[in-house]
Parts: C-alpha cells; structure tokens; sequence
C-alpha cells in the first residue's frame, strides 16, 4: 500500500537503526509527543531496536488520556438525559469516569452512537429535530478544524438542536510544562506529525530556542520514528537545538491554513486540565462569545462535579514520561484493559494500553533482528 | 427467484399475532416458511426431528445471529445463520447433516424480508447439503427486537479420527490459513456506519466445509481447526494456544490482507488480526504434512490462497508472538471488546 509499505521496510529500518548507534556517544532521553507515534513505537517494537543509550519516554499525546475525568462525567450525565442523542469518538466510549463510562451507559439506555467525524453528528440533529444531539469534542489541533467546521455549520444553518462538549488541548503549552517541571529528564521531542499538519511548524520554533531542544516534526510509520529519532539525536549530539521537519510528505511550513482559519472563527484559546497533570494555561481551545449556543456545557448547564482519580493509578506521572507503564505498581494487575483504573489503559493510542496489548509478558519486547 | 407465497396485501409486515400461537402463526409457518425448506423430516411436523444416527460419532453446535444490517455486500442472516452453524461443525472435522432454525421476528418486520431471508438460507443450506429438519418462530413487540434474530444449531458425523480439537495440537505443528482476513468485519462497518469506499467491500461469508472436507479426504491428521469469526485471527489463535497451554509466533508477511482491508484499518485505527471473518478458518497440522495439507486446501476455491502462518512452540502457555514485518515481535493479547474506531 502506498506510503505505508515503503515506510514499513525492514531493510531501511535496520539502517537507520545503524546510524542511530553509530552517532550516539552518551544517553539521551527523547519524548515522541503523540499517542499514534507511541502506539506504533510498541506495536513494532521499535525501542528493542534503538542503542541502550536512547530512552523513549512517552508523551501526553493521547486524547482521549488527557480528558479530564469531571468531563466525561459530564458526558455520561447528558447520555443519561431522555431524548438526547450523544455523540462520540469510539474510543471515548471505555474511558472510566467517576462511577461508569459511556458504554455502561449506553447499556442503561443512554442514547449513545459511535461517529467517525462530528459532521456526522451534525447530519444525525439535522435527521432527529425532536432530540438534543451533543457531541464529545475530544482531541488536539488535529481535530479541532472539523469540530469547529461542524459548529460553524450548525450556526450558519440554524441546526440548533446541536452543540458540543468540548475538551480541545494543544500540544506547545502541554510542552512547555513538561520541560519546566522540576526533575524533567526530556531532552529532545518527536512532535506529532498531524497535529503539525494542521498547525505548522511556526510555533515550535521559540519552544525549542527557550529550552534548548530539538523539536523534530515526526510521522507515524516505523521508518518515520526511527529517522526522527536519528535527527533528534543527531542535533543533541551536535549541541544544537532547532526544529527539524521528518513529516515532509504531509506537513507544511504553515500548516493548512483553510483549517486554522475555521478554528479560529469559532474556538478562542483557554486554560484547561489535563487528566493526571492538571491545569495548564492557555492550552486549550473553547467555544468564543459568538458560538457560546453551541457550548453543550453552558446549555444544559450542566454541575462541575469534583470527581476523584484512583489513587492507585500512575497516570500522570506516565503522562509526563517519568515512568514507563509497567513501572506502575497497578499495570497488569488492579489495572487492566478489562479494569482500567486510568484512561492511558483505555485508548489505544494509550501507553498503558500499548504497553499491555503488545507486550503483556516482558518489557522491553525482545528483538530477533539484528541491526 | 420465487415470489413469496404469503398474502402480503394481507400482512406487508409481521404482527404480535404471528407469534401468537394460532391460525396466524400456523398461517406463517405452513405458508412461508416450511415450504421453503421442505423435506421429509420436517414434513412430519413433529415437536422434534427424529433419525437415525448416520454414523457412530456426532458433532454439534450452535450460533445465534443478530447482524446488522441484515443485508449486506457479499451476503445476508440467512446466509450466515446457515454458514455460522455448518462452519462450527465443520471445525469438529464433521460433515453437517441436520440443522434446526430458531427465529425472533420483531413485529413490523418486512414479510417480504423474511421471504428473501429464507430463500438464502434454503439455498445456503441446499449448497452444503445440510437438511433444515425442526424450527421454532416467535415474535416481540415492537422496539424489543432489531427486525430478526436467527439461532441454528445443528448435527454432523465426525469423519476424522480423532476429531480435531484444541488439546491435540502439538509443539512443532505449522498454522496454516485459508485466505486473506478482514473483509466481514469491515464490509459489516461500511454498511453499518455508510462508509464510502471506493471499491465495494464484500463480506468474505462463506460454507466450509468442503474445504475441510479437502482436508480430511488428502488424509490430514488434523490436529485443530477454527473458523475465525467474531474476534478475528487473533483471538482464535490465542483460545486455542491458551487451551493447548503453548506458544505460536505467526510471522506477519505471510498473512494475506486485502488492500481495501489494510486500507479502511490503517485510517480507523483497527487491527485486522481482530477483525471478524466468516468464510476463513486456520487448520494445525504436523508440520511433516504441512506441504500435502496445503496442496489439499488449495484445490479448493476457498482455500487457493492459503498459506502457512506460524508454528506452534513449547513456550509460554498460552503465548502468541507476532513477526512483525520489520522482524521485531509483538505479542497478542485478547481484546476486552469490540474493537473502537480511534479519534485521529
């Protein structure tokens, strides 16, 4: 299959895994940012091939993950509501609230439907103008444009009966936190490639000259991961700190500006929570002044419950990269894909997930090749 | 085709009262459907078939069916309701004889689509040679039901011996896969969710067992067989490796997976090893037969592009390791549900 095959080669990975070993000197520690990137990292194994001295820690970069748990019990109240159709991304549907998720309350009655884009959501109020119709509007900069597309056209063609609940995050501020806190060991970042798609690669440029890293704009595919590791860990042990584009085939200089024009007419940039980090400013993305009536939080008005993370769940610290999934006291045993404690084990864009789906018996994964 | 012989100007759509227990629900059966599937086991109009055992060793099974829609590209219920059963009993290295048919109608069900539902199944059933001798119908209230649910159970007569089954499987035994995977699943998601392809995407549901019968007839020792439905490739296997308490590596290059399925997987995020199949199933052999085994399948037209996939070691009980194509390993572990559609 075009653009994948070629991207899945086992002679060029094996290359760039020898050029990888041939340039490091001494131990760096890489962050790739999205949770695709961190999925197809332990789908493949590509961390058995990398030189001990390279550490991957996995990032924040998985939607469904960061969502705040107030959140998807707010979603879980609006399912629950009669003659009100909720909408949502598949994997949301598993992800643990405080007391049940979404597909125990589909099983209660809850009116839920599994969309694959929020227009399809906009076409099911369109069809059912007696229901309510909410859609869960999860994600980063990568789903924001068709999200805010989906609002944009439900003013513009009086669908009134649809509006969204959304938790949008963006990927700089979330980064900026993470190479301030106190113990940061990341000294390099794969940024997700589609998320860069959307917004370019302007706004990378002062993260990596104010702390010092290299930024390397970063595929999905096993050959893209390894060439992004080997140009991050090539500037690193160069001395340099530049942002670097790998994704060249689907990320433009400036991104897609037809898309952060729609973004911006209809979100403004806010504080939000992230799941197992906290508050970060300016790293969100909700409704404007002109769009507040499609804001499902403010129609329905709907209780901020303060709800309560497991104790026994690791996932901020996995969230941040200081741990890897299995170093969690709870991973694989009180917390499973059957019994996810935190929602890292839920998605499977999720480390946790990833970690236990892939490789439930050993870390890291052994190889047989021989790079 | 048959028009249906039903006064539909009467009743376009199915009622409480065809399920009520009197003249209508007589009326349904005697008109529409037993005469579909008529023969003289079920002609007696007996509470039950009664026969003679044609052979000492029987296998039997059961699967109920609740596809959605009921009418999808490359087949329909009827048509799986009948391979779901003869399939399950194929697996035991058994050729099916009789099948019962269980129905629950909806009321407000089409008549005539139930009409075109039987037509399938009496042409499935006439394909592998199976007898539909005993059924039961009954109708719930509207909004209890989706349109038709369909349970088969069946009979069979073991024609191998031993039978296959999970326990018997060996370290050392090669894998051996029908054909390429996925289409089911992801023909049944198309339909379902109206995702525009651009080729059309038939499901791959199908009779087995002739192919098994291929097997058996070259004088296979069949050590395990599976058909790989609702789970897909990797929860088949991994059943049968957690039973058998041994390990399997299946090396990923040699697993045949449509273009249209590696497509519509890589843009949702879905795994086609989990992804549900229908007309394919893995046979374990010794690997000392594993050339004759293939030859054998691949004379059939269902089998043509089967291949070997892995092999079956004394390792970790329960075990499954994948070959990935850039020749690392991963492991496969059972899903805890239906696979979910990513967000990005």
């Amino acid at each position: 299959m075009k653009f994948i095959d070629e991207y899945r080669d086992a002679e060029a990975v094996k290359r760039y895994a020898r050029a990888i070993r041939k340039i490091v000197t001494r131990p760096w520690t890489l962050m790739e940012i999205c949770g695709g990137q961190t999925h197809a990292i332990v789908r493949f194994g590509l961390d058995a091939l990398l030189p001990n001295e390279v550490t991957l820690a996995h990032g924040p970069g998985c939607p469904v993950c960061v969502t705040p748990i107030e959140l998807i019990d707010k979603a879980i109240a609006l399912a629950q509501r009669e003659k009100l159709i909720l909408c949502s991304f598949g994997d949301m549907l598993r992800v643990p609230g405080s007391s049940l998720d979404l597909l125990s309350a589909k099983a209660q009655g809850g009116d839920v439907r599994v969309v694959y884009s929020p227009l399809d959501a906009l076409k099911i109020a369109k069809e059912n103008p007696d229901s309510e119709v909410v859609f869960f509007a999860v994600g980063f900069e990568t789903t924001a444009p068709a999200n805010a597309m989906a609002v944009y056209q439900a003013k513009n063609y009086k669908i009134d009966n649809f509006s969204i609940l959304t938790s949008h995050a963006l990927v700089p501020p979330a980064m900026q936190t993470l190479l301030s806190a106190e113990g940061n060991r990341v000294q390099g970042f794969l940024a997700a490639g589609h998320v860069c798609a959307i917004m370019g690669e302007e706004e990378y440029h002062p993260i990596a000259e104010k702390y010092k890293v290299p930024i390397v704009i970063t595929g999905f595919e096993p050959l893209d991961i390894l060439e992004g590791v080997y140009l991050c860990v090539k500037q690193l042990e160069q001395g340099r700190h530049v942002v670097e584009n790998q994704y060249i085939r689907s990320v433009p200089k400036q991104g897609n500006p037809h898309a952060q024009k729609v973004v911006r007419e209809v979100f403004e940039v806010v504080t939000r929570k992230w799941r197992g980090i906290g508050p970060i400013s300016q790293s969100g993305l909700g409704l404007k002044e002109e769009y507040q009536a499609f804001d499902a939080d403010k129609r329905y008005s709907l209780q901020s419950i303060e709800a309560e993370e497991s104790p026994d769940c690791l996932s901020g610290d996995i969230l941040r990269g200081a741990i890897k999934p299995h170093q969690c006291p709870a991973f694989g045993k009180s917390c499973t894909p059957e019994h996810p404690l935190g929602a890292p084990m839920v998605s499977t864009e999720g480390a946790c997930s990833a970690y236990y789906i892939h490789r439930r018996h050993t870390a890291p994964t052994p190889s047989i090749c021989n790079p | 085709m048959l028009s249906c012989p039903f006064p539909i100007s009467d009743y376009p759509y199915i009622t409480m009262a065809h399920g009520g227990g009197g003249s209508l629900s007589k009326k349904l059966i005697d008109e529409l459907i037993s005469p579909v599937f008529s023969n003289p086991l079920l002609d007696q109009r007996n509470d039950g078939a009664s026969f003679i055992t044609p052979g000492d060793s029987l296998a039997f099974s059961t699967d109920s069916h609740v596809v959605s829609p009921i009418f999808f590209p490359g087949g329909d219920i009827g048509h799986l309701a009948i391979c779901g059963t003869v399939n399950d009993i194929a697996m035991c290295g058994a050729q099916p004889s009789y099948l019962s048919v269980g129905f629950i109608l909806e009321e407000g069900f089409p008549t005539n689509d139930l009409w075109k539902v039987l037509q399938s199944m009496k042409r499935t059933a006439d394909d592998a040679k199976v007898q539909i001798v005993t059924g039961d119908t009954k109708v719930v209230e509207k909004g209890k039901g989706d349109g038709i649910y369909i349970n088969t159970s069946g009979v069979g007569v073991i024609k191998c011996d031993p039978p296959p089954a999970p326990t018997r499987v060996q370290a050392g035994d090669v894998v051996i896969l029908s054909g390429d995977i996925g289409r089911h699943g992801i023909a049944i998601m198309a339909a379902r969710e109206g995702l525009e392809l651009e080729t059309t995407l038939k499901s791959d549901c199908a009779l087995l067992n002739e192919a098994v019968m291929s097997l058996i007839d070259a004088g296979i020792e069949l050590h395990c067989l599976r058909d790989l439905t609702r789970g897909g490739l990797a929860s088949g296997v991994i059943e049968i490796m957690d039973t058998a308490s041994l390990s399997m590596e299946i090396d990923e290059s040699t697993v045949p997976i449509s273009k249209s399925v590696r497509s519509v997987c890589e843009i949702l995020g879905l795994d086609p090893f989990y992804t549900a199949n229908e007309g394919r199933f893995i046979a374990i052999v010794p690997a000392t037969k594993q050339d004759k085994a293939l030859a054998a399948l691949r004379s059939h037209p269902l089998g043509n592009d089967a291949r070997i996939i892995g092999k079956v070691s004394s390792g970790d009980p329960g075990l499954v390791t994948v070959k990935t194509s850039i020749g690392t390993h991963r492991i496969l572990t059972m899903l805890s549900g239906e696979q979910l559609p990513r967000i990005c």
